[in-house]
């Protein structure tokens, strides 16, 4: 058979590589930022743009999205070509692909800290960013395809079936978590409210983790782990059943995000009976990698890309079998809200996601530019401090978690809390927090010594930016192999393949989210739960600017613990009005779901200019530019009307009105603040807006004890029932 | 466990049933793809696991 001349595209892989290399650094120097800012909370500088609410999002996204992202995409286009021996299917594609991601994550960057976020975890960015992921990600796979469909090889390897439901699995959950009706161009609202809100925000969100944390890794150390040991993978019979179970499997878990909460019970049991049967597909693949290495392990003592390997497969092993014991109700009645759950993330994202990238970019990386690695010595030292890192990370934060809980539930034995005072369980976590800030500092410096051996590497060779190959031409008809089973068909057809991947998918997300938006018996509605005001809802959009929800939750969970310390527990009801949820899945601070009517006005003005003089200890930045700024109200009525097309049962009289409303409210706000000889504030200001919000959360069904209720109060929109 | 499933969509005639048909998508989906999995035959899986280590690939100077 003759043989054809091409070339592999090496630049482009080189491009995501440097990306990732910049990104990781960015990404975590703002992690170890914000872990330093738990203890200083002066570290926020008073700025608006550096607390502690705008900046975890941007971290979050920065490592997940840019870090992570760009090394799974060098990745691919490294193993996708050479596995199909086919060049990249479009040189523009790629650059397109390329240059579209970094602007993409340069837009985050701008925003995220501006305060312009969806507060969906995960999913933070606004309508037009979302957009912009939408289009370069199926350009990304269109690119992609087009590769698998004029390859060179008949048979797609494991790796690529990873890629491929990768790429259909995150359009669609991109696309379904990210429905949001525009109000300006900066500014949207999820068309979903409450519980189903929370629904589709935590299968959305799990799956982040399952597909794009999980699913293109694996597919990548299918490929460079028997690359970098020089063997087959230990069983390819194995990876075809990890791979099917897997992905049938994983999309059902995300429910377990939301145990003892409102969302109904069915869903929650679901989540954990496929979170548990999730073990056996990810410890299938877990083994299959570590056994990869069977008859090299001695070769792991001086080749310090096995080391990440092993370390980083490790870890993927130690994390999913922590997640489903984590999603056991019982576990997760302790570990919910707490730093446990950090812990158990970051030795997935430090130890699966970080190691394996290193791994593969210190293999990589001199390949490309045909030369050796700068320094092995630099590299066995980026190996420990990383480990180390890793330890120093999370077995503080693990300690930390089961202090607080174990606070949180220790009764007197006369029923009351011992530590009734939520700011005890916090300033007694500062000594793990200082503890876990090393750690991360330790895995940034091995992040920056990575960034500095490639840099070095890079220098001492020249990028083979089109590295030639040869290979036959795929046949146009396939002749049979004679004796041949029918069922190698599904490794040479791609297209079948994805199909029968997105149904897998799309069937897990149906069965648990289409009964939750259809079934009006799921979500029981609550008579006295109303619409907020004008000016509650300016104060919520102010609470999601903020970040508010990145350390409080707002949902009582049904323990006696937690009704005894914030009130009766969280119906699924009270959040039919709420686009977005505001759950929080964190309590750095106290939950806030009963928040309304608990302090007095002034309480919460001195709090927000200064939280330490309300609350000696906290870790709580200040916010003196919400007493600063003045609250625009030029969307008001805007906000009203997105919030009627949603379905929220505003009058149009209401509409009209709104910002009048708005005003009367604002002015009883202020004069209540006025009583306060040490308060001046006018009632046109942001902080007026925040109060009323936060003195609303929870009323509802809590009694009408000084808050805004009753039909006769002309600023509360009358509730659905009266309308009717 | 099937009484939540039924209280939420009581309207539907032998609604009991629809968690078995589900056990057995699922198992048979599993034993479907064992099946094919084991069925291989030993000089494809060889194939399909040494595609990675293309051998005509550049060696690099030092592994």
């Amino acid at each position: 058979m003759e043989l054809e001349k091409f070339y592999y595209d090496n630049k482009s892989v080189r491009n995501f590589a440097y990306a990732t290399l910049l990104w990781g650094v960015v990404g975590m120097l703002v992690g170890v930022l914000i872990a330093l800012q738990l203890f200083v909370p002066a570290l926020s500088f008073d700025l608006p743009w550096l607390t502690y609410g705008r900046l975890r999002p941007l971290h979050t996204n920065a490592v997940i999205f840019a870090f992570v992202g760009n090394a799974i995409f060098a990745g691919v286009y490294y193993s996708l070509q050479r596995l199909l021996k086919a060049r990249m299917w479009s040189d523009k594609l790629s650059k397109i692909h390329f240059w579209g991601w970094q602007l993409i994550i340069v837009a985050a960057a701008l925003t995220l800290p501006l305060g312009f976020t969806s507060s969906k975890e995960y999913a933070e960015l606004e309508w037009p960013i979302d957009i912009a992921i939408a289009v370069v990600w199926v350009i990304f796979g269109w690119n992609m395809f087009a590769t698998i469909l004029k390859r060179r090889e008949r048979h797609l390897y494991v790796a690529i079936w990873f890629y491929i439901a990768t790429f259909v699995t995150v359009a669609v959950l991109h696309i379904f978590n990210n429905l949001e009706w525009p109000l300006t161009f900066l500014k949207s609202y999820s068309v979903y409210a409450g519980v189903q809100d929370a629904l589709v925000q935590w299968w959305y969100g799990h799956n982040a983790v399952a597909f794009f944390l999980t699913t293109p890794v694996l597919g990548l150390m299918y490929y460079f782990v028997p690359k970098a040991a020089n063997r087959p993978v230990y069983s390819y019979r194995l990876s075809i059943i990890h791979f099917w179970a897997l992905i049938f499997i994983y999309i059902w878990a995300g429910p377990h995000h939301l145990l003892y909460t409102s969302l109904p019970d069915w869903a929650q049991s679901l989540g954990t009976v496929f979170s548990i049967m999730l073990i056996a597909p990810s410890w299938g693949g877990m083994i299959n990698g570590l056994l990869t290495l069977r008859g090299a392990w001695d070769r792991v003592r001086e080749d310090v890309i096995l080391k990440f390997f092993v370390v980083a497969i490790t870890a993927y092993g130690m994390s999913t079998f922590e997640g489903p014991m984590l999603s056991l109700k019982n576990v997760n009645a302790l570990a919910h809200y707490t730093d446990w759950i950090p812990a158990h993330v970051h030795i997935g994202t430090l130890g699966w996601n970080g190691m394996l990238i290193f791994g593969m970019l210190y293999w990589m990386m001199p390949r490309m530019f045909n030369t050796k690695l700068y320094s092995e010595k630099a590299a066995n030292v980026h190996f420990w401090i990383a480990t180390l890192g890793i330890i120093f990370w999370a077995l503080p934060m693990y300690w930390a978690g089961f202090t607080q809980s174990l606070m949180w539930k220790d009764f007197n034995p006369d029923g009351t809390l011992v530590y009734g005072n939520f700011l005890e369980t916090v300033t007694q976590l500062v000594p793990m927090y200082i503890t876990r800030a090393l750690g991360g500092t330790m895995y940034l410096t091995g992040m920056i010594m990575i960034a500095w051996n490639m840099i070095k590497t890079v220098k001492t060779g020249t990028l083979e930016a089109n590295e030639p190959a040869e290979a036959p031409a795929l046949a146009a008809k396939y002749t049979k192999v004679k004796g041949e089973y029918w069922h190698h068909a599904i490794e040479r057809r791609p297209v079948q393949l994805m199909i029968l991947s997105i149904i897998l998918v799309l069937i897990g997300g149906v069965v648990e989210i289409v009964p939750t938006l259809m079934i009006k018996e799921n979500i029981p509605t609550i008579e006295s739960v109303r619409p907020y005001t004008a000016l509650e809802l300016e104060g919520r959009d102010l609470y999601i600017r903020e970040g508010c929800n990145a350390c409080h939750s707002q949902m009582i969970r049904p323990f006696r613990s937690e009704t005894e310390r914030y009130g009766e527990y969280s119906k699924a009801g009270e959040f039919v009005y709420d686009h977005p949820f505001l759950w929080g899945s964190k309590r750095t601070g106290p939950d806030l779901a009963r928040e309304g009517g608990k302090y007095p006005d002034s309480w919460h003005y001195n709090h927000m200019l200064n939280p330490r003089s309300m609350s000696p200890g906290s870790l709580m930045p200040p916010y003196p530019w919400l007493i600063e700024n003045s609250l625009s109200t030029k969307n008001t009525k805007g906000k009203i009307k997105v919030m009627q097309k949603l379905g929220v049962p505003y009058s149009d009289e209401y509409k009209a009105n709104a910002v009048e409303y708005l005003t009367m409210q604002a002015q009883e706000i202020a004069e209540e603040l006025s009583k306060d000889p040490n308060i001046e504030v006018r009632a046109d200001k942001e902080i007026i807006a925040l109060i009323a919000y936060l003195q609303r959360v929870g009323t509802d069904i809590k009694g009408s004890d000084g808050v805004w209720l009753g039909p006769e109060d002309p600023t509360m929109p009358k509730s659905m029932s009266e309308l009717k | 466990m099937l009484k939540f499933i039924k209280g939420h969509m009581a309207s539907i005639d032998h609604i009991e049933i629809f968690p078995l048909i589900s056990l057995a998508i699922f198992f048979l989906f599993f034993l479907g793809w064992t099946l094919y999995a084991l069925s291989e035959k030993k000089s494809h899986v060889d194939h399909m696991s040494n595609l990675p280590l293309d051998l005509n690939e550049p060696k690099p100077s030092k592994s």
